[in-house]
């Protein structure tokens, strides 16, 4: 019989890599910092080339109560969720997260308006509570958004956080004040690769460096078209890897919202008979969203339910494992 | 695609002149401007007008001031392998080096192959041997089969290896780029892994009137048959921009608004 033709992939290239947050050596206060990408290989293929870094997990938190998460994820909190401080404190010293990811959502203007100065307070706070590395997720309403994360970023200046999100229409105020004050940026792009690429150029025209952007393509929720992200991401991974410099950034992808959206989430027994227990169906479905995402290269997993995060992990801990491939 | 520029040449005015005079800066221009332009990689020609037995020397200066401006790989451009060797070893292990070039007779292979063995450099190796110009694809493959054994024989890997199909004027022979073709897409099977595949593009339009135009047509069409690499003007900003059009085109580059703009940023 003659030998199998070896079948591994050489990539030229391999995917940026980012450290998020900053400690006391170099000018922020956080007691520990998360880096991510540096992969030159597709994800987990450790026998073709190192994936020098771990896909991390931050846990999504609200600038006020969430209204209408399902009480699956709510009753895992507990009453720390009336309190984003609390809150915060719990995903980091009882859940585990590798890092926060604030949602200021209180701050959209039909959802609370909260002002930018009691936005930049939260962030303050938040800092101040946990030692973590932070996310801070603008509410997607962009004029809003260009009020609030100024002062947000200048709140956190020197804590190297990762900010978003900017997209094609509207990305020079967060990239000014992001140059300004040392944080790195997400990239929001709907669900086209080309689009993701224009936001990453746009970006790097202003000077902002382009190893300090990390991209969101949008996410879906197993059931929902999460075929769309993760062949965008793969496409947008082997792009990178064969060096398209404009697509070598890390990804985020945000788990927990897009799960908890649907119905087989939150849909309770009493409604859906059939469908077993509402309090781990809900789990299932965030894991089983985390997974293919994983495998297409997400390096930012934004997730919600503590039990989803310790399953989520330690599945990260065996596609890690090197030994015997 | 894997752009060599060919403007530090001495047949060039500038360059000639700095040749002459000893003086670097139109060297150091000329080799920023190419690199702004695209420019992976810098052919690095002498020219005939200097005499014959100072061509060595002058390799050797052009290749040190040019190294002083890039860290970029360095085509050495000449049939000698003297000459050649001295612009290697003016390179000093400082940049890549790419032997540019040998033909396909069986003495000069094994001399250039071993060259590029023994200093790690890549090379170009062209259609063409005792028999002059190989005509037919069938010539031109059995030329690049004899290539790539003769890499092979001295354990260069078939990837450092860049073949040249050799273009002609396009108004001395017409059916020539079609034959060049035809030889690009098979040159790609010939090993595992594949060799280059490299034209000097600007001999297509010598004597021609519209040679922007015919080159630059041309490099697609040559693109979308496998070619990966060209000797060319990287200061002819729309052959650059078809060549990175081309590259979207065939899925090589992901698509944005910017993309030209796009792969400029990426160099």
């Amino acid at each position: 019989m003659s030998k199998l033709e070896d079948a591994k992939e050489k990539w030229p290239a391999a995917i940026h890599e980012l450290t998020i947050g900053a400690l006391a050596a170099d000018g922020g206060t956080r007691t520990s910092t998360v880096t991510v990408g540096g992969a030159a290989a597709l994800p987990f293929m450790h026998f073709e080339g190192p994936t020098p870094n771990r896909p991390v997990i931050a846990m999504e938190i609200w600038d006020c109560e969430p209204p209408e998460w399902s009480e699956v994820v709510t009753d895992a909190i507990g009453d720390a969720i009336k309190s984003p401080t609390e809150w915060a404190k719990k995903c980091v010293e009882e859940f585990g997260a590798d890092l926060i990811c604030l949602r200021l959502m209180g701050t959209h203007p039909d959802f609370g308006d909260k002002s930018p100065e009691e936005a930049a307070q939260v962030v303050k706070d938040i800092l101040e509570a946990v030692s973590v590395p932070l996310v801070i997720w603008g509410c997607e309403n962009d004029a809003k958004d260009n009020e609030v994360l100024p002062r947000c970023s200048e709140a956190a200046k020197g804590e190297c956080c990762l900010m978003g999100t900017v997209t094609e229409d509207n990305y020079k105020t967060l990239v000014a004040s992001c140059l300004a004050d040392g944080h790195s940026l997400i990239g929001l792009s709907p669900i086209d690769i080309n689009i993701a690429k224009q936001v990453n150029i746009l970006v790097s025209e202003m000077g902002f460096p382009l190893d300090r952007v990390v991209m969101y393509q949008t996410s879906a929720a197993l059931g929902y078209g999460i075929e769309y992200p993760y062949s965008i991401q793969e496409r947008g991974r082997t792009a990178a890897l064969g060096g398209d410099k404009m697509m070598a950034q890390p990804v985020i992808c945000m788990v927990g919202s897009e799960a908890w959206r649907t119905k087989e989430a939150k849909a309770t027994a009493e409604e859906q008979p059939g469908w077993g227990d509402e309090t781990t169906r809900g789990v299932f479905w965030e894991f089983g969203t985390a997974v293919p995402l994983l495998m297409a290269g997400t390096d930012i997993l934004v997730m919600r339910h503590p039990a989803a995060v310790v399953a989520v992990r330690e599945y990260i801990d065996r596609l890690m494992k090197t030994e015997g491939v | 695609m894997f752009v060599i520029g060919e403007r530090i040449n001495g047949m060039f005015k500038d360059i000639g002149d700095g040749i002459a005079a000893k003086d670097v800066k139109p060297v150091h221009a000329m080799a920023e401007k190419q690199l702004a332009g695209g420019a992976d990689a810098l052919d690095i020609n002498v020219g005939t007008r200097v005499p014959k037995e100072e061509r060595g020397e002058v390799m050797k200066w052009l290749v040190e001031a040019t190294c002083e401006v890039t860290d970029k790989p360095l085509s050495i451009d000449n049939p000698s392998i003297d000459i050649v060797r001295a612009g290697i070893e003016a390179a000093d292990g400082k940049v890549k080096t790419i032997i540019n070039s040998t033909t396909g007779q069986q003495d000069k292979l094994d001399a250039f192959m071993k060259l590029a063995a023994d200093t790690g450099s890549s090379i170009i190796g062209l259609a063409i041997d005792e028999n002059g110009v190989a005509s037919t694809a069938d010539a031109k493959l059995e030329i690049g089969m004899r290539t790539i054994a003769a890499a092979m024989e001295v354990g260069l890997s078939p990837d450092e290896v860049y073949l040249d199909p050799i273009v002609l004027p396009v108004n001395c022979d017409q059916a020539a780029p079609m034959i060049v073709l035809e030889t690009v897409a098979q040159f790609k099977m010939l090993s595992d892994p594949a060799p280059h595949i490299v034209v000097g593009l600007s001999n297509l339009s010598q004597g021609a009137l519209e040679r922007s135009l015919i080159n630059k047509i041309f490099l697609t069409m040559a693109m979308a048959a496998g070619l990966d690499a060209s000797i060319h003007d990287p200061l002819d900003e729309e052959l650059m921009n078809s060549m990175i059009t081309a590259e979207v085109l065939l899925n090589n580059t992901i698509y944005s608004n910017s993309y030209i703009q796009a792969y400029r940023q990426s160099k």
